[in-house]
């Protein structure tokens, strides 16, 4: 299999208030796309880092062995690029990320440049039985720190070189200012939320490359939850919330029994509302009253005990 | 503009010989900016209008019933949405509480003040009643729906009573059908005028109205047989209905909040003129012509911007005030 990745630094907006945000991407999105391959496969990988950026990049894949994940086969300045090959000898969904050395490191990797790679077994899924899914989605979570001036408002830098000094600052502090999916508050929500139908089964990769979270469907569950990630080790079952440890993906599959909107969220609930981790699920299909219905609509509390 | 300005001013003046104006003189203008905060006087009429609020029948949801709804008297309400600027005079007299600068509030004259809550719209009209000596408050929902016209928009969703996700999804989707991200306000006049001339009716700020939140349970006919208010939840307008808790700056997404919320909370007053309205309207009914006469024009000026030299003038003079 072969993947080119390109790098791709640039001034990107991440919330609905304008804010913008100084990132470090690899093919232009926060964070980086999906790479499936399957068990035994080479993977080779051509990573270019164009002279219209400003800063040494290379990239550590989890699922690589050796070299640091690649890293220190692919370090390259502006303008370079190199090609690294490694095989695919584990099964599962794993995080890859940019590791240039020293503080840079959590910074390139805070500022976008992470995405996950996904190992499918040559036999099936299973757990006793096969296991197979109608749709793959993937939920690349990002946790942002942007720095705020005297005012309370969130600064806006002209360059990464620029932004650096007080973006470290807020990272030692180890609260994000932003935790989104997809690259940005409510990208995966309203006209672009994510589609299904009642009956399909998702299999929902989650990464999260440098800090825990704690994935839920509201109104919903893991069917087969790969907390870890890894499709050697059984999944666990009938999940309500799962942990995506930072630094791994995870994978969930679940299938569709009401129609509706569900939030997919990290539950902590202050990151799912106050920070952004929030995606919706737009699920078509007809209404199952024996799993959920509304008894008595609401209205004035009854004030006859027998009601 | 300044010369439209006192065009409308020497009509006024003309006017105020001979009606219930003759105490204003109109005699100040700050800047050529001669139609900011102007109010617009809505004749009586009627507004085809979807109640507000949860409907039930039956202990099941219900579709909210389609009312005819009369004004009898004329609505006078704020052209524009009131401006940053004159919410912050509100907040330099110690009243109103600040905007948030942090969340990039900008504060000018022609710009909305936004990221308010029910609360601050409620005290900002208080304020500034006090300040003018006539009431100001905020419209009903149905007032709104009145001064709205075309752009009030009916948000009845079907009902399929045996799958309430129909309902759900449609919501969801008339609610996701425009750009949560177009938070930036513009200037007045940005997103254009509507059949009764108020600016920026369903831009990108919804304004908050003085209505609760109310639960009606239906008989078979369709008649509300219970009410069940939540003044802690007002009605809030604009592209989509909304329903808001009172004390929300910033109706934000999220969590098991599955729509998509309004992208700016503001608001624009209505003023209690009765007795001139009253008074016109008569006029206006048995002589039009006369009535055109005495009040010639729909807008006037503004309380901000003006002088009050007699009991009958409506206004009063801020900071930067007149300049003769």
């Amino acid at each position: 299999m072969e993947f080119t990745l390109k790098i791709e630094e640039k001034k990107i907006v991440i919330d609905n208030e304008g804010t913008t945000f100084q990132a470090m991407t690899f093919n232009g999105s926060l964070p980086g796309p999906l790479m499936v391959v399957h068990e035994g496969d080479y993977v080779e990988v051509t990573l270019i880092n164009p002279d219209t950026n400003s800063m040494p990049h290379n990239i550590d894949f989890h699922s690589a062995t050796g070299a640091l994940g690649g890293a220190d086969f692919s370090l390259i300045n502006p303008g370079e690029q190199v090609t690294i090959r490694w095989k695919a000898t584990r099964t599962g969904t794993f995080v890859y990320h940019c590791a240039p050395g020293g503080s840079m490191t959590p910074w390139h990797v805070v500022s976008g440049m992470n995405g996950a790679v996904m190992v499918l077994p040559r036999d099936e899924l299973n757990e006793g039985h096969a296991l197979h899914y109608g749709k793959v989605f993937y939920i690349g979570e990002q946790d942002i720190y942007i720095p705020k001036d005297e005012k309370g408002k969130y600064k806006s830098y002209k360059s990464l070189g620029e932004a650096y000094a007080d973006t470290v600052e807020m990272m030692r502090k180890l609260v994000p200012t932003h935790v989104v999916f997809n690259g940005k508050v409510g990208a995966l929500a309203g006209k672009n939320a994510l589609t299904s139908k009642v009956g399909e089964t998702a299999l929902i990769v989650h990464s999260q490359a440098n800090r825990d979270s704690r994935p839920h469907l509201i109104g919903g569950h893991g069917d087969y939850v790969w907390e870890t990630g890894k499709f050697s080790n059984p999944p666990q079952t009938d999940l309500e919330t799962w942990f995506i440890r930072g630094g791994s993906a995870g994978a969930a599959m679940y299938t569709f029994l009401e129609p509706g909107i569900y939030a997919y969220v990290s539950h902590n609930l202050i990151e799912a509302v106050e920070f952004g981790a929030t995606a919706h699920f737009k699920v078509e299909g007809k209404w199952n009253d024996d799993l959920m219905t509304q008894v008595k609509a609401p209205a004035e509390i009854s004030t006859s005990p027998t009601k | 503009m300044l010369i439209t300005f006192k065009f409308k001013l020497t009509l006024a003046c003309a006017a105020g010989l001979v009606g219930p104006l003759a105490a204003i003189p109109l005699v100040t203008m700050s800047d050529a900016r001669d139609d900011q905060q102007a109010i617009i006087e809505l004749h009586p009429g009627t507004v085809s209008y979807r109640v507000n609020g949860d409907f039930t029948h039956a202990g099941k949801q219900a579709t909210a019933p389609l009312a005819q709804k009369r004004f009898d008297r004329p609505l006078a309400i704020m052209k524009h949405q009131v401006s940053s600027a004159d919410y912050q005079r509100c907040v330099d007299d110690g009243v109103c509480r600040a905007l948030d600068d942090g969340a990039g509030v900008v504060v000018a004259a022609d710009r909305p003040a936004v990221k308010v809550s029910w609360h601050d719209a409620n005290g900002y009209a208080g304020w500034l009643s006090r300040k003018s000596g006539e009431t100001y408050r905020l419209p009903t929902d149905e007032e709104w729906a009145f001064a709205a016209g075309g752009k009030f928009k009916d948000d009845v969703v079907v009902m399929d009573e045996n799958d309430p996700s129909k309902r759900w999804i449609a919501r969801y989707e008339r609610e996701a059908d425009r750009a949560p991200s177009d938070t930036e306000t513009r200037p007045f006049g940005a997103f254009g005028a509507n059949e009764n001339g108020l600016l920026d009716v369903a831009g990108n700020v919804w304004e908050w109205t003085s209505t609760c939140f109310v639960r009606h349970a239906l008989d078979d006919a369709g008649n509300v047989l219970s009410r069940s208010p939540n003044c802690g939840v007002r009605v809030v307008e604009g592209q989509h209905r909304a329903y808001v808790t009172d004390f929300i700056r910033d109706a934000k997404a999220g969590g098991c909040a599955v729509g998509v919320p309004p992208n700016n909370l503001g608001f624009r007053l209505v003023v209690e003129r009765n007795k001139w309205l009253g008074l016109q309207h008569l006029v206006g009914r048995v002589a039009p012509g006369l009535k055109e006469l005495l009040w010639p024009v729909r807008t006037w000026r503004s309380p901000s911007r003006t002088i009050r030299p007699g009991p009958a003038f409506r206004g009063f003079v801020e900071s930067g005030g007149p300049i003769s």
